[in-house]
């Protein structure tokens, strides 16, 4: 019952979002002046110009002119591309898993870095791991993403040319963008894992799990960490919205056709209708992925659930 | 209590500080060449300490034969521009919100809490990109973009402070004695968070910064012919094959400086409020 109302607020909440943030997104379009010379090409026939102003109601008054782009964007109509000649949704939906796909396998980088890092910090603290560790968190921070992956390409494409720069392809492809995504968010991962770890090591179930005999190994990796993880699981959702952010950058370096880049292309071309979508788009996977994660930790954690 | 508070002083990282915003005060007036200078004789002049090297470009040049260290020097200026309006503006805003939001509460409180939230679904990079789309790209969208992204980081932190602060005795004692409420703010609650305020602006300026060189990275911060770091490596990214020094030097500008900015600010917390710590 209690975990319905939640599930019941939560998403509600994320609607509100959502909502928010196409309002957001329309004053914006609204701010440049007049919004039609957004909508089309420079070299728009009056009959388009004329056509979108009823469309999108631009003579009504602004609230009215809301509630008509909110209407059009939930039956997916932003507009068309006139770039691409199609509707500026579907060019969004077509690119759109490339980008998952990239943020997922930035994401299994960066935890795949954190979690040893982090619970070898915690298990020797003060050693040289946790030292070199916190080296590279200062570093890390320090550099930009698309300074990270112009590195890796000059490194490993071109001097080294052990894998491909630029494009989509097989697996290879996928290496060094998700590298350059994943890379900032490891020094606070470690961070998040290190902590949680040194409370769970001194908790009574370790201890006694340590008088029982139970080998090291055994309790570090498997009943420490089991505990230690659910901060990073929780967090897991905000660091994938965070992938999406970095996409926009890591995707127009390496070429990856994902929503970043074609939104970025975009705003070169002054395509408006597809920043609109991209932008909307994304902000509707951000608000999902942190939403899904508040679901979602009552499952791994059932304080946590009950809490609630 | 003096000696205790500069135990430990990060010089290196200051020292760095220092030197950047010397070059961004300078001006022309200190850079070994002018930045903009074509020199296509020098195109692709390696660093000093390469074969073919000059000391009189010691990092080298790029495509056009411009001097990468005055171009670096040159761009510090962008970089300290865009930090000190970007954390004075979003500094301000947060602070009062914050404040306003901490001591009044209620309704006022509920919607800008509301805002914020509603705010960060937007990726930051997302909205800057479509503020990019509808205005001019430039210095001021890059300011406003970073601006704001981060007002709600302050008013967030700070409200927490102001809730913590309002129900000591003292603000208690002020409101009865007849204090009005723009005093209790500026005399009695913004003394007790300046501290924060300070070290939440340290900790802010590596983010600027890296924020400014990926806008400008991007296209839709600075534009030529002004100078950024970002923008150098932007233009170095299409001879990434020829000249290594002009993708990695900027960026080690922009990574020495966050760096520093970053260990001065942890420095400076640890020092005025270890309370921030979990930042």
């Amino acid at each position: 019952m209690n975990g319905a109302r939640f599930l019941l607020r939560r998403l509600v909440q994320g609607l509100v979002s959502i909502l928010g943030a196409s309002l957001i997104i329309f004053v914006i379009s609204r701010l440049s002046g007049d919004p039609v010379a957004l909508l089309v090409p420079a070299d728009a026939p009056a009959s388009v110009i004329a056509d979108i102003r009823t469309r999108f109601g631009l003579d009504l008054p602004l609230w009215r002119q809301y509630l008509i782009f909110l209407g059009n964007a939930l039956t997916g109509d932003f507009g068309n591309s006139y770039r691409w000649q199609m509707p500026a949704l579907r060019l969004i939906l077509d690119r759109l898993p490339a980008t998952v796909e990239l943020a997922i396998c930035g994401l299994i980088f960066s935890v795949a870095i954190a979690v040893p890092v982090g619970v070898l910090s915690a298990v020797h603290r003060g050693g040289w791991i946790d030292r070199l560790g916190r080296v590279f968190a200062m570093l890390g921070q320090a550099m930009p993403a698309f300074w990270v992956g112009l590195l890796l390409i000059l490194v490993f494409a071109i001097r080294l040319n052990w894998l491909p720069a630029f494009g989509q392809g097989g697996v290879d492809h996928l290496i060094l963008p998700s590298i350059a995504l994943g890379w900032y968010p490891v020094a606070a991962q470690t961070r998040v894992v290190r902590s949680a770890m040194l409370d769970v090591l001194d908790s009574d179930h370790i201890r006694l799990a340590r008088a029982l005999g139970t080998p090291e190994r055994l309790i570090v990796w498997k009943y420490a960490l089991r505990n230690a993880a659910i901060p990073l699981l929780t967090m897991l959702g905000v660091y994938f919205a965070a992938m999406l952010g970095g996409a926009f950058v890591v995707e127009t370096i390496f070429a990856w056709p994902g929503v970043g880049r074609t939104v970025v292309e975009a705003v070169f071309s002054r395509d408006f209708p597809v920043v609109q979508a991209g932008v909307l788009f994304t902000s509707i996977l951000f608000v999902l992925s942190n939403l899904l994660v508040d679901l979602g930790y009552g499952l791994v954690d059932p304080r946590i659930r009950d809490a609630r | 209590m003096r000696a205790r508070f500069f135990r430990g002083v990060p010089w290196l990282a200051i020292l760095v500080l220092a030197a950047v915003l010397a070059c961004a005060a300078g001006g022309e007036a200190i850079l070994p060449h002018d930045p903009n200078d074509l020199d296509l004789g020098s195109a692709f002049l390696p660093p000093a300490w390469l074969d073919g090297g000059s000391l009189s470009s010691p990092l080298g040049a790029d495509n056009l034969g411009r001097d990468i260290l005055s171009r670096i020097m040159a761009g510090s200026r962008v970089s300290v521009i865009v930090a000190f309006y970007a954390i004075l503006f979003s500094g301000g805003i947060g602070a009062l919100a914050g404040m306003v939001c901490g001591y009044f509460g209620g309704r006022v409180d509920a919607a800008l809490m509301r805002l914020i939230e509603i705010q960060q679904s937007i990726p930051a990079i997302a909205l800057a990109l479509i503020l990019a789309a509808a205005l001019e790209p430039g210095l001021t969208t890059v300011v406003v973009v970073i601006v704001l992204t981060y007002w709600a980081w302050y008013a967030r932190i700070i409200r927490g402070e102001i809730m913590a602060l309002k129900g000591r005795d003292y603000i208690a004692f002020a409101r009865v004695a007849g204090v009005s409420t723009p005093v209790i703010f500026l005399r009695h609650l913004l003394p007790n968070i300046f501290n924060t305020l300070v070290v939440l602006a340290t900790l802010q300026v590596g983010q600027v910064i890296l924020f400014e060189a990926s806008l400008s990275f991007l296209g839709l911060g600075i534009q030529q012919p002004d100078i950024s770091w970002g923008l150098m490596l932007s233009d170095a990214r299409q001879y990434i094959t020829n000249a290594w020094w002009a993708i990695t030097m900027p960026g080690i500008a922009i990574m020495l400086t966050c760096l520093s900015a970053n260990v001065f600010g942890d420095w400076l917390r640890d020092r005025l409020d270890p309370q921030l710590r979990q930042l």
